[in-house]
């Protein structure tokens, strides 16, 4: 009916969205290995409603025709892979990534999910498993009764058993580096999958191949930075509102022809 | 009677346009690279026989308003902006080459360097393809150097530099897909002089405030023309009981 009210709609939605992204990054603020995301907007497609330069008459041209947007649109919600801070837990068991990569995953239902969370545990077999209890891989199991546990720069995990002098190596960490980390699919839990957009997974051990190093003791906290988050709250409610004024407008003159014209 | 009534009809169509395109305007008050449309007004006689007696008013694309956005700092390796004037070189929907001031950049998962929205970023010689890297660096002059996987710090790559072109103002032109093209499609060649900053992004430059004013000053402009619409009905109802035997 009117353009201008569907146009004020695109970008209410728009606003929405971001809206919806900056609480989900501010709700994740406290959550290890988080990373935030973002929503990317791009103006919809044109009509061109009359074309600049066509035959006004015979002889003459119009100078500059008319050409309408349509709205905006959410194009993605991409998630930036950057650092986050590194705290220090003094967990035996807890591993942060420093660099690139991702820790692998098996998820029940025998596929490989990757995440950046390193508060592992152990569970009743004594298998290295992420806090929702899913294992690592390649599977780590720790001997019963070890003393200590030693995660390695390089993901060689040893245990200290009793009545041994030497450290028992009871296997290695790898990590999965992707080409294209945005393009990974986040499944919630801290958890990403593959996608065609981020590429296949090359595993290996930490610190080869650009992949990062582990850091034993260590959580890697979310890159959400508030005051950001806060400073986009403003901006996206303002748009918001803004947007909602443009719909209130087009319907108050809408309101006026219906009034004031007809019988 | 009519011709009133169609002068002043038109004028509010028109409003209506004017208004829908200023909501435009404020639906991407916050997407990254945006260029706000402008407007104006021409007025339009309608040439007969004897006197002009009408002019309608139709609203016109004046060209988009090229003025810089605001730079917000992101801190993300892949997010650029171009300093002062001039133009990321895209490849559009397409194949033909296209401008955006949308400096979020990603690289996909076969190595190629694309825009936040997917359209691959041109270099000297077509898109440009990057290498597994650990990490990677845009020079102010577009220059995309990076640190392959696996390689020491002092083992910086250069891949391949970003086509920043500065073509004049007066030949740029929207096309429907909202990218910036030439007026006639002609490649343009890249200038050196255009800069880029890295980590950050360019707002919208649509001025918020003044597209409030505008809506206000649009929709009674708008209301004005509905009631001289209105008034061509109360004189033709006049003139009717005027007329009127009783």
């Amino acid at each position: 009916m009117n353009n201008a009210l569907w146009i004020a709609k695109t970008g209410l939605d728009a606003q929405q969205t971001r809206m919806s992204v900056i609480s989900n990054n501010l709700a994740n603020v406290n959550t290890t290995g988080f990373k935030k995301g973002r929503a990317v907007f791009q103006d919809l497609i044109y009509q061109t409603v009359r074309q600049a330069g066509a035959q006004s008459a015979q002889n003459t041209e119009l100078p500059s025709g008319l050409m309408l947007g349509t709205g905006v649109r959410t194009v993605a919600t991409e998630k930036m892979f950057t650092q986050g801070n590194m705290t220090q837990t003094g967990n035996a068991l807890d591993a942060a990534i420093e660099g690139r990569g991702f820790f692998q995953i098996l998820t029940p239902d025998g596929n490989f999910a990757y995440t950046r969370d390193g508060s592992f545990q152990l569970n009743s077999e004594g298998s290295l498993v992420t806090s929702g209890g899913l294992e690592v891989q390649p599977g780590i199991v720790i001997p019963e009764g070890a003393l200590s546990i030693t995660i390695a720069e390089d993901g060689t995990v040893s245990a200290q058993v009793a009545g041994n002098v030497a450290p028992l190596e009871v296997g290695a960490l790898e990590l999965a580096d992707f080409v294209n980390p945005a393009g990974l699919q986040a499944i919630g839990q801290n958890l990403f999958i593959e996608t065609a957009a981020s590429g296949a997974p090359q595993t290996g051990n930490p610190g080869l191949d650009g992949r990062g190093t582990l850091i034993q003791g260590f959580l890697e906290s979310s890159n959400v930075n508030t005051v950001e988050e806060l400073v986009n709250m403003i901006e996206t409610q303002r748009a918001y509102e803004m947007n909602s004024k443009a719909i209130s407008t087009a319907d108050q003159m809408l309101q006026y022809v219906n009034n004031n014209l007809g019988r | 009677m009519d011709r009133m009534l169609y002068v002043a009809m038109s004028g509010a169509k028109e409003t209506a346009l004017a208004q829908a395109r200023n909501s435009q305007n404020l639906a991407n008050a916050s997407t990254t690279g945006f260029k706000a449309s402008l407007d104006a007004f021409s007025s339009r006689p309608v040439s007969g026989p004897g006197h002009d007696t009408r002019t309608y008013a139709v609203t016109e694309d004046m060209r988009v308003d090229l003025s810089p956005g605001p730079l917000q700092a992101t801190g993300r390796d892949l997010d650029v902006a171009v300093n002062g004037e001039g133009w990321i070189a895209v490849q559009g929907a397409d194949g033909t080459e296209a401008y955006t001031r949308a400096g979020d950049l990603r690289v996909d998962s076969v190595g190629l360097l694309t825009t936040g929205t997917g359209l691959p970023v041109l270099g000297d010689g077509g898109p440009i393809a990057v290498p597994p890297f650990e990490s990677l660096e845009i020079g102010s002059d577009g220059t995309i150097s990076i640190r392959p996987l696996g390689q020491e710090a002092n083992a910086m790559a250069q891949v391949d530099r970003i086509k920043l072109v500065n073509p004049d103002p007066a030949e740029l032109v929207r096309g429907e897909d909202g990218l910036i093209r030439h007026a006639l499609m002609e490649e343009q060649p890249a200038d050196a002089q255009v800069t880029l900053v890295g980590g950050m992004l360019e707002a919208s430059n649509v001025n918020t405030v003044e597209a409030m004013v505008k809506m206000i000053d649009l929709a009674r402009h708008f209301e004005m023309q509905v009631k001289m619409m209105k008034t061509a009905e109360d004189n033709d109802a006049a003139s009717a009981s005027l007329l009127r035997m009783s």
